[in-house]
């Protein structure tokens, strides 16, 4: 399985394989992984990254089984080019392309109540809450003490993700407590979607041959547009 | 969706690659650059399959392209357009030789939405990408009209998104040289403001020219830069004219006689047009000239041009209405001739440029 993800400021690769029996998804270990933090370059790295992640792993697009990517939410630019390289990618082999909310690509390895929180610029964030991994609110994009207020509702002790560190007051009593514990890579794994973990959820409608969902976005706002007021006059 | 007959010999233009090894290169194109999703098959200078998505309508209440809305329609239609379009050609992916795909100028988000689908697709079938010039790209489809270029030519293109006098030699190997643009609004954005102006929708091209054949062009509108020696255009001042002239009937509580205003307006655009393409091609001693762009489709700009190319002693191309607008096939076209010219593919880490240069 190749899995992708472009939610974040990161650009991530990972090359996974598939399994006879669904993994848990802190045990997945990836055949080759890639990852290059560069906000405003996705689109220049992905494919790249994917070619050295193939050629490290001496797997050829024909060797895949199947294609994975996180939905956001995510800044919608760089959302759309994991989405649609993804999804063109996998059209060009004739295989399927499975969707997971990205924030799971952090949640699903954290045990207890834990929230993620990533960047949704405009001095808000996404974020989901988890109870030992499994996701049970969001995702959803608020101010950060909202954000905050809503996941102390939902029992969330520790928050992990990039949110954390750029809104460190808002999060501040709650410190990354419970974070990180499949993995193994300590801080580091939570700050991005691990698209391993992503493989590694979708790995149970791949094995069953489930017919994917629509590749549909998790924008979670709509367009930042107005319609126009009747022309303005420009004379007097 | 078309489906010329392929007529000529099938190893044609295919210099890049051996004729014994079977047919020339399948080439697909992918145009993202504005609110159009098109993918287009060329194989041997004969269009397979064009086909195409637009979120025009979703646009319409905005009275223009809005960018973001424009980028996730892209991302939705961008399968669906490639298969639709390899139904028709009755191709398969894996047998697509080499992929195209506009990589500027255009609409930033919507051209990383293109640029990002055209790498996974080379990627994916272990084939060559190449980066296409829209302008470029937009002079190459009259080749599969009327066959290869004469070197050179003038290429006068006007649509929504720009206005520009080219001077093309090897479209393919060498860069085209633009000899001016307009200095402030695009020829099609002008139509579209005046559009608005008298009422109708968005496009404003297509209900101004239909609205201009009950009409005659008495009013005697400005004609920006149109003595000024240089080839660049300027549409800013027409559409001010054109609003202060109606605000002043209002006001003056007189009725707009719209089909005249709509009349004037068009003549006023395509005299300035026409002449300046004439003039450049009289000025580098060029004997074709070739019109594309979404205004290309009008049809007063069509007759003005093939009159007064005539009197000159100019060969006019002009690609039929579908190939004017922004389209796959374009892109399919220009990379083409690029693969059979044996021009270097372009990088994986190829960049999407909204101000790319030619
Ligand atoms: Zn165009």
């Amino acid at each position: 399985m190749l899995a992708l993800d472009t939610s974040t400021p990161a650009c991530s690769v990972a090359l996974v394989q598939l399994p006879d029996t669904a993994p848990p998804p802190g045990a997945t270990r990836p055949l080759a992984s890639r990852r290059i933090v560069d906000a405003r370059r996705h689109g220049e790295l992905l494919s790249p990254l994917m070619r050295d992640a193939l050629a490290e792993a001496a797997v050829t697009p024909a060797d895949l089984a199947g294609v994975v990517v996180g939905l956001g939410p995510g800044p919608f630019t760089s959302l759309r080019v994991g989405i649609v390289t993804a999804a063109t990618f996998a059209a060009a082999l004739g295989l399927t392309c499975h969707g997971v909310c990205s924030l799971d690509g952090i949640g699903a390895v954290t045990s207890g109540r834990t929230g993620v929180v990533t960047d949704a610029r405009r001095r808000e964030v996404f974020w989901a809450a988890y109870a030992d991994g499994e996701r049970i609110a969001g995702p959803a994009v608020d101010r950060p003490d909202r954000a905050a207020d809503l996941l102390r509702a939902d029992g969330v002790g520790g928050v992990v993700g990039p949110g954390l560190a750029l809104y460190p007051d808002a999060f501040a009593n709650a410190a990354a407590a419970h974070a990180g514990t499949g993995t193994g890579t300590g801080a580091a794994a939570a700050q991005y979607p691990d698209p391993a973990v992503l493989a590694a959820l979708a790995a149970p409608d791949l094995l069953a041959g489930r017919a994917p969902a629509p590749l549909t976005p998790i924008y979670l706002r709509r367009p930042d547009v107005a319609e126009p007021r009747p022309a303005k006059a420009v004379t007097g | 969706m078309t489906r010329p007959t392929p007529t000529g010999t099938v190893s044609g233009t295919s210099s890049g690659t051996s004729p014994s090894r079977g047919p020339a290169p399948l080439v697909l194109g992918i145009e993202t650059s504005c609110d159009e999703t098109g993918v287009g098959l060329v194989r041997d200078g004969v269009l397979l399959a064009d086909a195409l998505a637009s979120s025009v309508d979703e646009h319409a209440r905005y009275g223009g392209v809005v960018p973001e809305i424009a980028a996730r329609a892209h991302l939705e239609a961008m399968v669906p357009t490639i298969d639709r379009a390899l139904a028709t050609a009755g191709a398969k992916a894996s047998d697509i030789d080499a992929v195209a795909v506009t990589a500027g100028p255009g609409l930033a988000g919507a051209l990383l939405v293109g640029v990002a689908a055209a790498k996974a697709y080379a990627l994916a079938l272990g084939v060559p990408l190449y980066g296409i010039h829209h302008l470029a790209a937009h002079v190459a489809v009259d080749t599969l009209e009327h066959g290869p270029l004469p070197s050179p030519s003038i290429a006068l293109l006007v649509s929504g998104g720009h206005s520009s006098l080219l001077l093309v030699e090897d479209l393919a190997a060498a860069p085209v040289v633009s000899l001016g643009a307009t200095v402030d609004d695009a020829a099609g954005e002008a139509y579209d403001k005046v559009a608005r102006l008298l009422g109708m929708p968005f496009p404003g091209g297509p209900p101004i020219d239909r609205a201009a054949r009950d009409g005659a062009p008495t009013i005697p509108f400005p004609r920006g830069k149109a003595g000024d020696g240089t080839f660049d255009f300027s549409f800013s001042g027409l559409k001010t004219a054109v609003a202060r002239w109606v605000e002043a009937r209002r006001r003056a509580g007189e009725p707009v006689p719209v089909a005249d205003v709509a009349a004037s307006f068009q003549e006023a655009v395509v005299d300035v047009l026409t002449a300046k393409a004439v003039a450049a091609a009289r000025k580098h001693g060029v004997d074709t000239l070739v019109i594309g762009g979404g205004v290309a489709a009008n049809s007063r700009l069509r007759a003005l041009a093939a009159e007064r190319c005539e009197s000159a002693g100019i060969t006019l191309r002009v690609p039929r209405p579908g190939l004017c607008t922004d389209n796959g096939a374009m892109v399919a076209a220009l990379g083409a001739l690029k693969v059979a010219s044996g021009v270097a593919p372009s990088p994986l880490d190829l960049p999407a440029s909204s101000t790319l240069p030619l």
